[in-house]
């Protein structure tokens, strides 16, 4: 049942209750760039990425639309000058954390970012939480969570139970929009469970 | 600390996964640090993933994964205390203890923190050693307030 009218880009979009600005976007057809939204996972607004305008009750704000309830008349646009150059922004953000990430190169030309605007470091996690929400979320095998925070956050592998669960998932790897994922499960493993090992016992 | 009396926190908060932060802030009052084995146990009692437990425990400076001395030596390096001499008292404690800041003694005496603001500025600098509050500090002062700790 598709209760709640609103408007994206100019058209006129259903939507149903509890549905996201996103999900209702990507009903119509219309498409807000993402990095840490996954179908399967609960939102999380961690990128920002899909920042969109929304209008209502007399103002106008800038809210992340993968977390942001729809809701009726709601004015959207999820293009502006002011929103491409806040996503331009993020983007060369991102990209000081991964320059090499296909995933934020190929948004990084539609939006004209520039990957050397700020000075690399190269922690290459983005904080996406892709992996560790997919690991809790879908698998329930927590093997991978965050430790620490702000500048000093960084996913770390359980080596308890990815010794024993990650070599035949490893279905977080491809979700990683950088190779972060994977180097330090290499490093865990080879660290705390080398492979010989493993199929020596 | 063994798994009974982790086991008796628990339930003295009911057994609530709700209740976390103050079970993993009665083990470290008790032991001063989490240990593996206790968040581990924590975890399977609560029923709360060793993911979530070990990001809560990094993540607040009030808990430490790693063993602390028995006296926990705190200087303030807030701006009153910095413009007061913060620095020389640091340079100090660094000197008579042998450690810096995050780091703990070989004898397990002494663990050393700086923080941001005791919230005595007027007292500044200050040194607060396992809660007591030791004020207007000069260098000398400083090494005679470490040698009454045993
Ligand atoms: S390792 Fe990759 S998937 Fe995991 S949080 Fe970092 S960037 Fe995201
Ligand atoms: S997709 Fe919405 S914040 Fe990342």
């Amino acid at each position: 049942m598709k209760s709640i009218r609103m408007q994206i880009d100019g058209k006129e979009v259903q939507a149903a209750k509890g549905m996201t600005v996103l999900e209702a976007a990507r009903s119509a057809g219309i498409s807000i760039p993402t990095l840490c939204h996954h179908e399967q996972l609960a939102p999380f607004g961690g990128c920002r990425l899909c920042i969109v305008e929304v209008e209502a009750h007399g103002g106008k704000n800038i809210v992340a639309s993968c977390v942001f309830q729809a809701e009726d008349d709601l004015i959207i646009n999820t293009r502006s000058d002011k929103i491409d150059r806040i996503r331009k922004s993020i983007l060369e953000l991102l990209l000081a954390h991964a320059p090499e990430s296909p995933r934020l190169q190929e948004l990084a030309k539609d939006y004209g970012a520039d990957k050397d605007k700020f000075p690399q470091e190269a922690s290459f996690c983005v904080h996406c939480g892709l992996c560790v929400r997919y690991c809790a979320e879908v698998k329930q095998l927590n093997a991978v969570g965050f430790i620490d925070r702000g500048i000093r956050k960084e996913i770390a592998f359980l080596p308890e139970i990815a010794s024993k669960e990650c070599n035949d998932c490893k279905e977080c790897f491809p979700l990683c929009p950088t190779s972060y994922l994977q180097a330090a499960f290499v490093l865990v493993e080879s660290l705390a469970f080398p492979r010989d090992q493993a199929t020596q016992a | 600390m063994n798994d009974d009396r982790i086991d008796q926190i628990i339930e003295s908060h009911q057994s609530e996964a709700s209740s976390l932060i103050q079970v993993l802030l009665d083990i470290q009052s008790e032991d001063r640090w989490l240990s593996k084995e206790a968040l581990s146990r924590v975890s399977e009692k609560l029923d709360v993933p060793l993911r979530r437990i070990q990001h809560i425990a990094t993540f607040y400076k009030a808990f430490s994964l790693s063993p602390k001395g028995r006296h926990e030596v705190h200087i303030c390096m807030g701006t009153a205390c910095h413009v007061r001499g913060a620095g020389r008292v640091l340079e100090k404690v660094e000197a008579v203890t042998g450690i810096g800041p995050g780091e703990t003694d070989l004898d397990m005496k002494f663990s050393l923190e700086t923080v941001n603001c005791l919230g005595c500025c007027a007292l500044g600098p200050v040194m607060e050693i396992d809660g007591t509050t030791h004020g207007r500090l000069s260098a000398a002062d400083t090494t005679d307030v470490l040698q009454t700790y045993e």
